[in-house]
C-alpha cells in the first residue's frame, strides 16, 4: 500500500534554520501555485505511477519543501507526467510544473 | 547606358544574392541525416511540380491569407504577384526595347533610359507596355495603401492585434514601403522632361509641370533615391522578416519533397522559421491571447527568439506558455510546424533530466492473453471519469465484442504528455513498452478513449494492428449493425477535442454518431476552429484561474444555442467543462450507452 494519508514521512526532526531552503524558495518563484497545498494527498491518491511503484509524489514535494533532497531524484525520475494529479488537485496547484522544476533545480 | 545612380540598386542585390546564398547553403547543410535522405530521394521526382503549385498560389496570390480575409490577401497578393509581374513585364519590356542587349538593371530605371540612349529603340507595342507598366505600379501601390490603412485601423483587413516588429524589420519595411511612390515620383518627373511613360505616370508629369516645374531639375535626385530605396531594401532583406518572401518558395519546395520537423532545431527549422512573415495571424487566434490577453507568446514571437541566439532566455518561457491547441498553425498562411518547433525548444530546456532510467518497475506489468480481441486502452485520464469507460464496456458487450481493458488495473502513460514537454527518451520508453504489451496481446484492434493515446499510438507508435478512436469504432459498430441505437430527444452540441480535431483530423466519425442518438446543434466555432477546453496538458505555465477563462470562453460558444448536453470525445475535455459545472456534459460513448436498444 502506498504511503499517502497520514504516514507521508517517518518520525524525524528537522531544523529548520539549519535546512538547506534554496531550491524550495527557487521552486516558488518558478511554479507560485506551490504555497497553496494543502497536503491533502489527491495527487498521490490517484498518481498512474504510485499504481505500480511506491513513488508518492506528495511525499516528494512536501520533501523538497522542508529542504531534505536526497533521493528525490530517483524518485520523481519515475512519474511518468501524465497529469492526473494536476485535474485532482483541490488547490489548483500545478504539480507537473512542480515535478518538471524540482528535477531541474535537483539537476543544479 | 550606365549612371551613378544606379550603383545602390546594383550593390542591394548583389548583397542580396551573396548573403541568400551563403544562409541558404548553411542550412542546407546543416539539415539532419534523415533530411537529406529525403530530399535526395525525391529531389527529382515528380514531386517537384505539386511544389511549384503551391509555390505560385503561396507565394505570389496568397491564397490561404485570402481565405483568411479577402482584403488582407488582396493587399499581400498585391504587394507580391504585382512587384513580381512590374519585374517580368519590365525585363520583357527592356529586351524588346533593346535588341542588342543592355545590362540588368537598365529593365528597373526603363523610364530613365528610355529617353536618353540611342540604345533604347521604339518598338510597334512600347505605348502598349508603358500603359501596363503603369497598370501595375497602380495594382502595387494600391497594395501599399492598405498596408498603410492597416497600420492605422486592422480591422477591417481581419486583424485585431498585429506583430510588434523590432528595428531591422521597421527600416526595411520603411524602405520597402518608399520603393513604388518614389518610383512614381521618379517616372514622372522623367515624362515631364521627356514626355515619356504610361498613363499614371505621364498624368503624374503632367502634375509636375500643372506645378510651376516646367523641366524638374529634380528628376536625378528622385531615380537616385529610389534606387537607394531599392538598395536599402535589398542589402537589409536577409537580416529582416522579408527574407521570408524567397524562403517560402524553399521551404514549400522541401515541404513538398516530404521532409519534417525532427526533434532537434535543424537546418530546416532555419527554412521554417524564416518562412514566417510574421503576419500576425496567429495572434488573434490564440485562446490565450483571446482570453487572457497575453499577447507575446504566439508562434510569430516564438519564431522570433528561436531564430535569434540572444533571445534564447526569453525562447523558454514562450516555449512553455503555449498549450499547444494547434489553433494558431490551422491559420497558419505559411503552414509553420509551430508545435514541433515549440517542442524542440522545450526537449533542448529538459535535455539534462529527460532521464528514462526511473521506468524499471514498468517490467512488472504484463499484457493479457488477448488474441483476437479488441484491445481497449482507456488512458490515464479516463479513469478519472469512469463514466467514458463504463460505457464502452457497455457498448462491447453490446456488441457482442471480446475485448481487453488495458489499462483497467495500471495505466502506463502513452508518453504523449511527456513528449509534449520535450522528454524525448522518457517518452520512448513508454512507448516502447505499450508497444511490445500490444505486440504480446495478440490483440487485433487497438481502440482507445482519450484523443492524445490516440495521436500518440496514430504518429509516434510503429503498430502491427489498426488504431481507432472510440468515435471511430461506434460509427463503424452502428454501421455494421452490430449495435442498433435510437435517437433520443435531447439536443447537443458537440466539442472538437484539439488532439483529435486538428491533432487527427478527425471531425466526422463523433458527429454521425451523434447525429444517429441526438439532435446535433451547430455551434459559431467548431471542427478547424474549435476553442481549447483550457485544461490541455500543453501547457505548464498557466494557472486554474487562467485555464478556467479559456474554457469559460469555450462553454460560451457550446452553449450558445441552448443544447440539453454538450458532448465531448475527451475525457480530459470532459473533465475540464464538467468543473464548471453549467451544463451536463457527456461524452459520445455515454450518449450511445444510453440509447443502445
Ligand atoms: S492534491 Fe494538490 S493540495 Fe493535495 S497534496 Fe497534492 S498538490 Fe497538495
Ligand atoms: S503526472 Fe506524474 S505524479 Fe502526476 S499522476 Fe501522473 S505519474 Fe503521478
Ligand atoms: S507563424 Fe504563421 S501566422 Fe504566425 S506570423 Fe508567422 S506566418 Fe503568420
Ligand atoms: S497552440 Fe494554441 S495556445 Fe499555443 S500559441 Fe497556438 S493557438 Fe495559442
Amino acid at each position: 500500500m502506498n504511503k499517502f494519508g497520514f504516514n507521508i514521512a517517518t518520525t524525524r526532526s528537522i531544523n529548520l534554520d539549519s535546512a538547506n531552503l534554496s531550491k524550495s524558495a527557487a521552486l516558488q518563484e518558478l511554479v507560485p501555485s506551490y504555497r497553496y497545498c494543502i497536503g491533502c494527498g489527491a495527487c498521490s491518491a490517484t498518481c498512474s505511477a504510485a499504481s505500480m511503484t511506491d513513488f508518492n509524489i506528495r511525499q516528494v514535494h512536501f520533501k523538497f519543501s522542508r529542504g531534505q533532497y536526497d533521493g528525490l531524484v530517483d524518485e520523481l525520475n519515475k512519474c511518468m507526467l501524465c497529469g492526473k494529479c494536476v485535474l485532482v488537485c483541490p488547490r489548483g496547484v500545478n504539480t507537473r510544473a512542480l515535478i518538471i522544476n524540482m528535477r531541474k533545480l535537483l539537476e543544479e | 547606358m550606365f549612371d551613378l545612380f544606379v550603383l545602390p540598386f546594383c550593390i542591394g542585390v548583389l548583397a542580396l544574392l551573396v548573403i541568400s546564398v551563403v544562409k541558404y547553403w548553411l542550412w542546407i547543410s546543416k539539415f539532419d541525416g534523415r533530411q537529406r535522405v529525403v530530399v535526395l530521394r525525391n529531389m527529382l521526382s515528380w514531386k517537384f511540380l505539386p511544389a511549384v503549385w503551391e509555390a505560385v498560389r503561396e507565394s505570389l496570390l496568397h491564397w490561404r491569407i485570402t481565405k483568411h480575409n479577402v482584403i488582407l490577401g488582396y493587399m499581400h497578393r498585391s504587394l507580391a504577384f504585382g512587384w513580381f509581374l512590374l519585374i517580368v513585364v519590365g525585363a520583357v519590356q527592356a529586351i524588346l526595347a533593346c535588341p542588342d542587349g543592355h545590362p540588368f538593371y537598365v529593365a528597373i530605371f526603363f523610364n530613365y533610359f528610355e529617353p536618353r540612349s540611342p540604345k533604347v529603340v521604339p518598338f510597334a507595342q512600347a505605348p502598349l507596355y508603358a500603359a501596363l507598366m503603369d497598370a501595375l505600379l497602380l495594382y502595387v501601390l494600391s497594395g501599399l495603401f492598405l498596408a498603410m490603412f492597416k497600420k492605422i485601423w486592422s480591422k477591417p483587413l481581419g486583424m485585431k492585434k498585429t506583430t510588434k516588429h523590432n528595428l531591422t524589420d521597421r527600416v526595411t519595411k520603411a524602405a520597402l514601403w518608399s520603393i513604388f511612390p518614389l518610383r512614381l515620383l521618379a517616372e514622372g518627373a522623367t515624362s515631364a522632361n521627356y514626355h515619356n511613360g504610361g498613363f499614371l505616370v505621364s498624368a503624374v508629369g503632367d502634375l509636375f509641370t500643372a506645378m510651376g516645374f516646367e523641366n524638374p531639375v529634380f528628376e536625378y535626385q528622385l531615380w537616385l533615391f529610389y534606387s537607394l530605396a531599392l538598395g536599402i531594401f535589398f542589402s537589409l532583406m536577409p537580416f529582416s522578416r522579408y527574407m521570408h518572401i524567397f524562403t517560402e518558395v524553399f521551404l514549400i519546395y522541401f515541404r513538398n519533397l516530404g521532409v519534417t520537423e525532427g526533434h532537434k532545431k535543424t537546418g530546416y527549422s532555419m527554412f521554417e522559421m524564416s518562412a514566417c512573415s510574421r503576419c500576425g495571424i496567429c495572434i488573434d487566434n490564440c485562446p490565450i491571447n483571446r482570453e487572457l490577453d497575453i499577447s507575446n507568446i504566439q508562434g510569430v514571437y516564438l519564431l522570433q527568439t528561436v531564430r535569434n541566439k540572444d533571445l534564447w532566455h526569453r525562447a523558454e518561457a514562450i516555449a512553455n506558455n503555449c498549450m499547444v491547441c494547434g489553433r494558431c498553425s490551422e491559420e497558419c498562411p505559411v503552414g509553420v510546424d509551430l508545435a514541433t518547433i515549440r517542442r524542440q525548444v522545450r526537449t533542448e530546456s529538459n535535455r539534462s533530466v529527460d532521464n528514462p532510467h526511473g521506468y524499471g518497475y514498468l517490467a512488472k506489468v504484463h499484457p493479457f492473453n488477448a488474441i483476437g480481441r479488441v484491445a481497449y486502452f482507456g488512458g490515464c485520464m479516463s479513469r478519472l471519469t469512469p463514466g467514458i469507460t463504463e460505457a464502452m464496456e457497455k457498448i462491447f458487450q453490446a456488441a457482442g465484442q471480446p475485448y481487453w481493458y488495458v489499462d483497467k488495473e495500471q495505466s502506463i502513460c502513452c508518453g504523449r504528455p511527456l513528449l509534449q514537454q520535450g522528454f524525448i527518451r522518457q517518452a520512448d520508453s513508454l512507448r516502447r513498452k505499450n508497444q511490445e504489451m500490444f505486440a504480446q496481446s495478440g490483440a487485433t484492434l487497438l481502440v482507445t478513449s482519450c484523443p492524445i493515446c490516440y495521436q500518440s499510438f496514430v504518429k509516434e507508435y510503429n503498430l502491427n494492428i489498426p488504431v481507432m478512436h472510440h468515435t471511430e469504432y461506434i460509427k463503424s459498430l452502428i454501421a455494421d449493425g452490430r449495435i442498433k441505437v435510437s435517437k433520443g430527444a435531447q439536443s447537443v452540441t458537440y466539442h472538437d477535442p484539439c488532439e483529435l480535431g486538428r491533432g487527427c483530423g478527425i471531425y466526422e466519425p463523433p458527429r454521425t454518431v451523434l447525429k444517429s442518438v441526438a439532435t446535433l446543434l451547430p455551434i459559431k466555432e467548431e471542427a478547424g476552429k474549435s476553442l481549447c477546453c483550457g485544461f490541455n496538458l500543453g501547457n505548464t505555465t498557466l494557472g486554474v484561474e487562467q485555464q478556467a477563462l479559456i474554457r469559460n470562453a469555450a462553454l460560451d460558444n457550446l452553449l450558445a444555442p441552448s443544447p440539453d448536453v454538450v458532448a465531448t470525445a475527451c475525457p480530459m475535455c470532459k473533465k475540464a467543462f464538467a468543473r464548471a459545472d453549467r451544463a451536463p456534459v457527456m461524452d459520445v460513448a455515454e450518449l450511445v450507452a444510453k440509447q443502445l436498444v
